[in-house]
């Protein structure tokens, strides 16, 4: 069996045009992850630049509320572009730059991680296009231009379902046509290896820190992280420094949508089977005869039919467990923790926020529980006032 | 050893590639049949999927087409079963990996050899991953066509040295599609795949006129043409297959 195996889950399923830039991707990320310049590099970048280290705020009013454990947030909400996605993308545009690559691309759902992209290449001097479904671009305008204020260019997909999986496609379409200058900058922990590998390493500053900031606040490991899950970034950085501790759950919240008993749902874990898409092997939601699945969420960052390897493992052997979480009882948290706590999260993470109310009661008063709350809101807004059926004029 | 041999027997081999279930499962043979007809030696058939990643936009329609038309890998298998009767003409199926790990390698293969299938491409399953499967191919007397890219560069005398039926090299970078100009490196790609084997190699992406077939048929052992065929079944619907086979016999005879 090939490299970047999870289990039976991985693997490099990709076109023979890109092999050998895959092979040297690998070669020189196995290189860089281990070159001191490059990690001092890296961490100024995150310090100085992204903000981190990312509060661990201890949420006491909502704590309070729920009468259960002590809740407590990572805030990645706060970095710099407002969301986790900068942690991979300092790191990989760091990468292509050290590999002498002038132009980097990307995918986008939500538009997070293409303003992220947009961000640091016009920190580090790259060209950049990003690519976002057509019906992404419509619900999140405003990303769309923020983008293009950063100097990207950004293409609306047409094809297929005009969603995060056509944007990936037409990403590795691009990337297909033009490798010798160009690095994909891959957004989430999926694709072929050594994606996975590379985006958890980058994602996993984010266990290394809250392990060490709770272990500072309550001098005891935490009952449970939460983290929402589309292709898993966030939720494979938050778990990645807790997987060794076995006595903490974790927790991944998928998206129900419209509900799991619908087929308007992107809920991959709970509803997919196993396949081969988008240069890996894991679950994904598809019909009887494999083809992928058209995919549901309010949220355009979950809005993915396949979930990224490391997840489909740490499902199968039981190390983590993943749950669904409807549009319904999202809006319902992220009105909640804006009420709550005065924080207005994305609508991706309100998807943990939501399942955190509905298991508090079940733990220990005098335990604690890590939320992470993936990125800021802000985004969101128009589309959580139209679902209310509320008219504003921007 | 396959059928797909006898493509290349003192000829220049001609390709085709159509869509299956593309506009309709019915028309789809009546175009397969007028391409053998028209003068092809070998018929590549593709097997729809909902995210042909390797596809340029002809194709990629084509597929969505088929899709909407009802076309499953059943309905394929039951359509290459019912040209194979009518004709001796090699038939190899396109495909992406997930279609075929879905069904199940063991009953996919088998599917393939009730139907008459001689080999398959899969554009998604490099040379690293292709154990998986190769052995339930083998077994069904499949031949698993290797690709060959402008950037496989160092890795060609090991792809090739291990392919069978036909080689596909790659002309140029990116997606299917017709294009007007072909990979410079094509020449060397040609050479150094000719250093280590004497599979057969045939050219494909982005051919579509009968100067290009020329060119390239002076140092290939074929040619193959995808995106310009099934651009004409999609201009002609159930009309298309006259207008195809007309198209190949100009083509056929640009490189015979």
């Amino acid at each position: 069996m090939s490299k970047g195996r999870f289990g039976d889950h991985g693997g490099q399923y990709i076109p023979e045009t890109l092999m050998n830039e895959i092979i040297k991707l690998e070669e020189n990320y196995e290189f860089y992850k281990n070159d001191p310049n490059f990690n001092r590099e890296l961490t100024d970048l995150l310090n100085q630049y992204a903000g981190r280290p990312s509060l661990l705020y201890y949420a006491e009013r909502m704590t309070r509320d729920l009468g259960g454990p002590r809740i407590y947030l990572k805030r990645e909400d706060l970095n710099h572009t407002g969301s986790h996605k900068i942690n991979n993308v300092l790191g990989q545009v760091l990468l292509a730059a050290k590999m002498g690559k002038t132009r980097v691309i990307a995918e986008t759902g939500a538009g997070q991680h293409g303003v992220a992209t947009a961000t640091a290449a016009a920190l580090l001097g790259m060209e950049c296009e990003i690519f976002m479904g057509k019906e992404d671009t419509e619900r999140q305008a405003l990303n769309v231009y923020r983008m293009e204020l950063l100097g990207a260019k950004v293409h609306p997909v047409t094809s297929g379902t005009q969603t995060l999986k056509d944007a990936v496609n037409e990403t590795m379409r691009e990337w297909t046509a033009r490798v010798h200058d160009t690095h994909y900058v891959l957004g989430s922990v999926m694709g072929p290896h050594p994606f996975p590998t590379i985006v958890r390493d980058f994602q996993s500053v984010i266990s290394k820190e809250a392990r060490a900031q709770i272990m500072e606040a309550e001098g005891r490991l935490p009952a449970a992280v939460v983290a929402c899950v589309g292709g898993g970034s966030n939720a494979m950085g938050m778990f990645y420094h807790f997987i060794p501790d076995k006595e903490v759950r974790l927790i991944g919240c998928e998206a129900a949508g419209q509900g799991t008993d619908t087929d308007r749902h992107a809920a991959t874990i709970t509803k997919g089977s196993p396949g081969v898409f988008h240069g890996m092997k894991s679950y994904f939601c598809q019909d009887e005869y494999g083809q992928i699945a058209p995919v549901y969420s309010i949220s355009a960052g979950l809005d993915y039919p396949g979930i990224g390897p490391e997840h489909a493992y740490l499902h199968d052997s039981g190390r983590a467990e993943y749950v669904a979480v409807t549009d319904e009882e999202a809006v319902a948290a992220f009105e909640y923790l804006a009420r709550t706590e005065g924080i207005i999260c994305a609508i991706e993470s309100a998807h943990a926020v939501a399942h955190a109310r509905k298991i508090a009661a079940g733990f220990d008063r005098d335990s604690n529980i890590i939320i992470c709350l993936s990125g800021r809101g802000d985004k969101d807004v128009a589309a959580i006032a139209r679902y209310k059926g509320v008219t504003i004029h921007e | 050893m396959s059928r797909i041999k006898d493509a290349f027997i003192n000829q220049k081999a001609f390709i085709g590639f159509v869509t299956g279930g593309d506009p309709d499962l019915k028309t789809s043979e009546e175009i397969i049949l007028k391409m053998i007809a028209g003068g092809c030696d070998l018929i590549e058939i593709g097997i729809p999927f909902s995210d042909p990643v390797a596809e340029g936009p002809v194709i990629q329609e084509a597929n969505l087409r088929a899709l909407a038309a009802g076309a499953t890998v059943d309905s394929i298998f039951t359509l290459a079963a019912s040209v194979r009767a009518k004709t001796a003409v090699p038939l190899v199926l396109l495909t992406y990996l997930n279609p075929v790990y879905h069904y199940g390698y063991q009953d996919f293969f088998a599917g393939c050899r009730r139907s008459g299938i001689d080999g398959i491409i899969i554009p998604d399953l490099p040379y690293e991953e292709k154990g998986e499967l190769q052995p339930y191919a083998a077994l069904q007397g499949i031949d698993l066509i290797t690709l060959i890219a402008p950037t496989s560069g160092q890795r060609i005398a090991r792809l090739a040295e291990d392919a069978a039926g036909f080689i596909y090299i790659v002309s140029s970078m990116g997606v299917t599609g017709t294009r007007t100009q072909l990979s410079d490196s094509l020449t060397d790609t040609m050479a150094a795949v000719k250093a280590v084997t004497d599979v057969p190699v045939a050219v494909g992406f982005g051919i579509h006129t009968p100067e290009q077939a020329a060119g390239i048929a002076k140092s290939a052992d074929g040619i193959i043409v995808g995106s310009a065929i099934v651009r004409l079944a999609a201009q002609y619907g159930q009309e298309a297959p006259d207008y195809i086979y007309h198209y190949i016999k100009q083509m056929k005879a640009a490189i015979s």
